[in-house]
């Protein structure tokens, strides 16, 4: 192979809300976050192979709908009786992608990776859900929406999964294309709080 | 200007906080809660506005949201001017200027007025009889005149710079009014622990307690004991308080949506909040507690400026400490008129007469304002009142079994009527709540539910203080049950408990339902007599006999007729006078006649608060590739393919350092792919990663073509039909593994192939093992065209053999790419040898730029969709949605070779079997020649064989595609025509408006027709 001067350069990853993030202000009442890079996987399967699957990635494949579980760091979202999105934040998709392939061998199954598709945004504060809501129709109330509940919704008009880790945080999982879209709408949102 | 009109104290102004503000150029002072129309009224201002059809003078009617006449135009500046404003809505700021309507040259002095002279010939229906001649005139010429004669405001036409938002809420119970049964519903179901919003339409909860001075509740002053409630809801974390907030449209399954103005009543509202809010809620439960409005009479003259509701005027008084007057005469049918005129006469107001129109007066009221020693004349109606700029005088006649006795002047300067009160059941209606007529109240009230609502208070017809607060505290107290025992919607009337769960000691005056509707009697020439039924659209009691006259029976027919009622404010104060004026004419019970349906919204609604965040570059997601900034940076020009945005063409600075046009950058762009190598973002194709034992099989039954055999590594042009046998959308497939493709679609057609998918598997073939997951966003995609492409590409590749031997036209392979995962296509959409680099979208722009620096050496060019589409055109290579339009089966777009003609079924292999999908003058792909080949045919151009032909001239086909070739050095086009390939080599014709260009039919291949070219 011929040497090009290009290849001594790294290539540097390049990501949607980068610019946005950096001139976003900061609003104790409703922060905004640009998560960093996660391993993203989707499994889907038949029966058999949901408990190897979850071992696999170590953390316990969700039964109840719209929940999701956490370990070492790692979590498994249900999105569906038949479909989870495994998130494994700072991690490389490959081993993992590996690891429960290899669990899930002859089991009928599906694991793409798709750790590329999709962008994280935090929004954390006292106000973070009404933020949400003004693009969001859902109860957000703690009573419909309690810590540990994760759906795939919408923000305006775009999909996105949400996520709530505490009363007052949230993540949202957008696709790359649509994420700048969502933040500045966020960002509307926030216009009105200090 | 001094506040003439001004009582010397009381009311909820602030006294201390004196106001500047405009209207029609001339400056006044009010205070700090006043209304525009308080403050006005304060200053000794009736004349506000101009009739919509007569261009009447015209003054205020109410004190609220009924308000028909005064409508204004408030403008902080140019763009942020808000037409046909209610003054009696708009709160008084600092500087506020607000301006009269539909009058030129002014106020005093409209040279429209004429139209009242001349309305003899605009009776009802008027437009539907008149100006039909000439023929066409109608269209160019009357309707605008009128449109612009009878007019409303005027709406800015500068963009709107202020911000609206959107927020959605849940609650356990919304109540709908905060007047006393809004509030004693409010605390009932907040004390029972539920969530409660609470939102009226004026800046201060309250309702009518706003205007008592008299009335106590528990031992308190009314005002004080709303100040105490408002302040224990206030003060509870389960209630939230939406003043200024309209309830404006009831929707199904008990979303109601309110619009709450947050900055039109500040003097400076900064930007940080945005001018209105959207709340759409979703409740549990719904309380409506609407109130009552009080009905006008409808007697000669009675639109006069001066001319007042009773109770409005007593608001303007007690609430606000504006006189409407110094002497008023009062029409009354019930003892409203009474109140009205006691609590004038505290405030310095002479009350010269009330004409009471019934026989019999008795009760407190009226025995009270005996002994205040006002002259009270029983049987007695008003037929007429002078004063065209301001009521100076009214005339009264007593009425002997039917007949009007001889009239007697009275001076005046304002007229004050009470009809009775109309229940505002305006939202149980838009529920699609049933209205029952109650004949004893003399009014339509809630009946059968539809939603999870009950109504409390006025608005369903209960009536006296005490009773009003019980009532709302038990169906308050009701809502938060049903809430919390998720009760099955309720069904038919709610009445209230036998005994309330809560006494409430209340003094305070009952009107009771008493009441008048219709129009009273005058005796005087009906030809000539004003009454006035509708104010806001000009409908006298004549329209409304006229109507009847010529036929009308049904209320929905007379509306529609006269326009009654439906002016922006809905008939609130003409609907029920109306329906009287029918029944009388018709001699038919007012429930035999009907009730026009009340529709959203219940007050008229900015554009801006539906519209809330969505507009210019967040109207909808605007979709940019891992690439794009590159291309922007590089001057790309870029075009919209659904909501991406793709890169058209790169124009680069020509000759003197003029900027190419489109033509000669793409002559360019497809010149350097033909000769070395170009670049292009194909990251917008849609990807679809289809895993799972039964892929395969899943594949074979989606596609036309056969799946079974493509060996792993292997890419292959897939066809999809619908189940109609057309051609629904295509792409490249790769094979990655025996149990796992990769699937490309059309950019467009991504979430519609998706969703095709998921609809066979779920539905049709449950029993699969595959599983579809998007990848379209996971990869992006940069394709390298041309004949040095392999060149380009190959010192950036790992772990794949490049060599045309081990990696032949439409493979792919798994590799890195200066270290970044890939799948590598070789695939060409060009005709030349090319590759596809398939990269996780976060390296999408690194690999993009090394690549480009890569092929430098070779002049590499990045190019646009515009290239892409003259590239492919050259080779006849079709696009699903150009050249197809969803009645193409695989042949007619030469695609038949793709389909398994040996497969036992794919979806849509039925529907080709049909004869008709076999005709031979079916419509055919085919390649056209111009004669001249400097022509370039339009897309979309029919194509004839004979224009001279008698019209209808038979058509044979169209042109799908048209450009001009740079490599070929003339224009090719690919056309739909039936028959289209046995055609091959005739002369057809292109009909232009100005002359037919003269086409050959040739095959659809242009250039390197035997496919040479794409194996380098």
């Amino acid at each position: 192979m011929v040497e090009s001067p290009s290849m001594t350069l790294p290539l540097a990853p390049a990501r949607p809300l980068t610019a946005l993030a950096a001139a976003s202000r900061d609003v104790a009442a409703a922060r905004l976050v640009a998560l960093g890079d996660a391993a993203r996987l989707v499994f889907r399967g038949r029966e058999a192979a949901i408990g190897p699957a979850g071992e696999a990635f170590g953390v316990a494949l969700p039964r109840e709908s719209c929940r999701f579980n956490a370990a070492g760091g790692r979590f498994a979202f249900w999105l569906g009786p038949d479909e989870w999105l495994l998130l494994a934040p700072g991690a490389e998709a490959a081993p993992i992608f590996a690891a429960i392939e290899a669990a899930t061998s002859g089991l009928p199954h599906s694991l793409v990776d798709v750790s590329a598709r999709s962008v994280g945004i935090e929004i954390a504060g006292e106000r973070a859900a009404f933020v949400l809501n003004q693009g969001n129709p859902l109860d957000l109330s703690l009573d419909a929406f309690p810590v540990g509940m994760c759906t795939r919704t919408v923000f305006h008009k775009a999909e996105i999964v949400l996520v709530r880790h505490a009363p007052d945080v949230f993540h949202i999982d957008v696709w790359r294309s649509f994420a700048p879209y969502v933040w500045e709408l966020l960002e509307d949102a926030r216009r009105e709080l200090a | 200007m001094t506040n003439r009109f001004r009582t010397a104290s009381g009311g909820r102004i602030d006294r201390a906080a004196p106001l500047s503000f405009r209207f029609d150029g001339q400056t006044y002072s009010g205070f700090a809660g006043d209304t525009l129309a308080s403050a006005l009224i304060a200053n000794g201002v009736h004349l506000i506005g101009r009739s919509f059809k007569y261009h009447r003078p015209r003054g205020f009617l109410s004190a609220g949201s009924d308000e028909p006449n005064a409508l204004v135009n408030v403008a902080r500046d140019a763009a942020r001017a808000a037409p046909n404003l209610r003054a009696t809505q708009v709160e008084l700021h600092e500087g506020l200027k607000a301006q009269s309507q539909n009058r030129w040259p002014s106020l005093s002095f409209d040279a429209g007025a004429v139209n009242d002279l001349a309305s003899p010939f605009l009776p009802s229906g008027f437009y539907y009889k008149t100006f039909m001649w000439p023929a066409g005139a109608w269209k160019r010429f009357y309707e605008p005149k009128i449109r612009a004669m009878a007019g409303l405001g005027v709406a800015p036409e500068l963009p709107d710079p202020d911000r609206y938002t959107q927020n959605h809420a849940h609650c356990d119970v919304l109540v709908v009014g905060a007047g006393p049964a809004g509030l004693a519903a409010a605390l009932a179901a907040a004390e029972s622990g539920a969530k409660v919003i609470l939102c009226d339409e004026q800046a201060e909860l309250g309702g009518s307690l706003l205007s008592e001075i008299s009335a106590t509740i528990e031992g308190q002053k009314a005002t004080d004991w709303l100040a105490a409630t408002l302040a224990n809801l206030a003060g509870r974390d389960n209630v939230t308080l939406l003043p200024r907030t309209t309830a404006f449209g009831y929707f199904p399954h008990n979303l109601i949506a309110l619009a709450e103005r947050v900055t039109d009543h500040l003097a400076t509202p900064g930007t940080a909040l945005p001018r209105e809010r959207l709340w759409q809620v979703r409740a549990r439960e719904v309380v409506i507690a609407a109130g009552a409005l009080e009905r006008p009479l409808v007697f000669p003259d009675n639109d006069r400026p001066g001319v007042l509701l009773a109770d409005s005027a007593r608001t303007y008084a007690n609430r606000y400490g504006a006189k409407v007057g110094e002497r008023a005469v009062i029409f009354t049918a019930c003892d409203a008129g009474y109140r009205a005129a006691l609590d004038l006469k505290a405030a310095g107001v002479t009350i010269s007469a009330i004409a009471d129109l019934r026989a019999e007066v008795s009760g407190e009221l009226p025995a009270r304002a005996l002994a205040a020693g006002i002259d009270v004349r029983p049987s007695t109606v008003l037929v007429g009142a002078k004063g065209r700029l301001r009521v100076s005088s009214a005339q009264l006649a007593k009425v002997k079994n039917g007949a009007v006795g001889p009239t007697e002047t009275i001076a005046c300067d304002s007229v004050l009527m009470s009809g009775g009160f109309t229940p505002s059941v305006h939202l149980f209606s838009q529920s699609r709540g049933k209205l029952v007529w109650d004949g004893a109240a003399g009014a339509y009230l809630p009946g059968t539910s539809v939603e999870r609502e009950r109504s409390a208070g006025a608005c369903r017809g209960v009536h006296g203080l005490q009773r009003v607060l019980e009532d709302g505290y038990a169906q308050g107290e009701a809502a938060a049950k049903a809430s919390r025992d998720h009760a099955s919607p309720a069904r038919g009337a709610t009445p209230a408990p036998a005994t309330p769960s809560r006494a409430f000691a209340a003094n305070a005056e009952d009107l009771g339902s008493a009441g008048f509707i219709g129009a009273t009697p005058h005796g005087r020439n009906p030809a000539l007599a004003k009454a006035f039924v509708d104010w806001q659209n000009d409908v006298t009691s004549k329209d409304i006999l006229l109507a009847t006259r010529e036929g009308m029976r049904s209320i929905e027919h007379v509306k529609r007729y006269t326009t009654t009622g439906m002016a922006t404010d809905q008939g609130k104060t003409s609907n029920m006078n109306t329906l009287g004026i029918v029944s009388e004419a018709l001699d038919t019970p007012v429930p035999k006649i009907g009730l026009t349906t009340f529709r959203p919204p219940f007050t008229p609604t900015t554009f801006g608060i539906f519209a809330g965040a969505a507009r210019g570059d967040v109207f909808d997601p605007l979709r940019k590739t891992a690439i794009h900034d590159w291309a922007a940076e590089h001057g790309a020009a870029f075009e919209d393919v659904g909501n991406w945005k793709r890169a058209h063409y790169f124009p680069r600075a020509g000759e003197g350092g003029r900027m190419e046009d489109m033509h000669a950058a793409v002559a360019r762009e497809c010149k350097a792919v033909r000769a070395s190598v170009g670049m292009f973002d194909a990251s917008t194709l849609g990807k679809i990663e289809i895993v799972g034992p039964d892929a395969a099989e899943f594949m074979n039954r989606m596609y036309t073509n056969a799946w079974a055999k493509l060996e792993p590594g292997r890419l292959r042009y897939g066809v999809m039909l619908r189940e109609d046998g057309f051609v629904m959308d295509d792409g490249v497939v790769g094979r990655m593994a025996a149990d796992r493709f990769h699937v490309t679609t059309t950019t467009g057609g991504a979430p519609r192939v998706l969703a095709h998918m998921e609809d066979y598997l779920q539905t049709e073939w449950p029993d699969l093992d595959v599983w579809l997951t998007s990848t379209t966003e996971q990869w992006s995609v940069i394709a390298v065209q041309g004949p040095k492409a392999r060149e380009v590409i190959a010192p950036l590749i790992e772990g794949i053999d490049l060599s045309k031997e081990a990696f032949p036209h439409m493979c792919v392979r798994e590799g890195t790419i200066l270290g970044v995962p890939t799948r590598l296509f070789s695939v060409s959409f060009t005709g030349e040898l090319g590759f596809e680099i398939n990269v996780p979208s976060t390296y999408g722009r690194a690999v993009w730029e090394a690549v480009y620096a890569a092929g430098e050496r070779f002049g590499i060019t990045p190019y646009g969709t515009e290239t892409m589409h003259v590239l492919r055109a050259e080779k006849g290579y079709i696009i699903v949605g150009q050249e197809t339009d969803g009645t193409a089966t695989p042949d007619d777009a030469n695609l038949g070779w793709a389909v398994g003609k040996a497969k036992k079924d794919f979806v849509g292999k039925r529907s080709l079997a049909r004869d008709a999908m076999s005709a031979p003058d079916r419509r055919q792909l085919v390649g056209l020649k111009t004669t001249d080949p400097k022509v370039v045919l339009e897309e979309g151009a029919q194509i004839v064989a004979d224009p001279s032909a008698p019209v209808p001239v038979p058509m044979l086909g169209f042109v799908t595609s048209s450009y001009h070739s740079a490599v070929l050095g003339r224009s090719i086009a690919l056309a739909m025509v039936k028959g289209g390939r046995a055609r091959i080599g005739q002369k057809l014709m292109v009909p232009m408006p100005t002359h037919a260009i003269e086409v050959e039919v040739v095959e659809p291949v242009f250039y390197d027709p035997k496919g040479e070219r794409l194996n380098g």
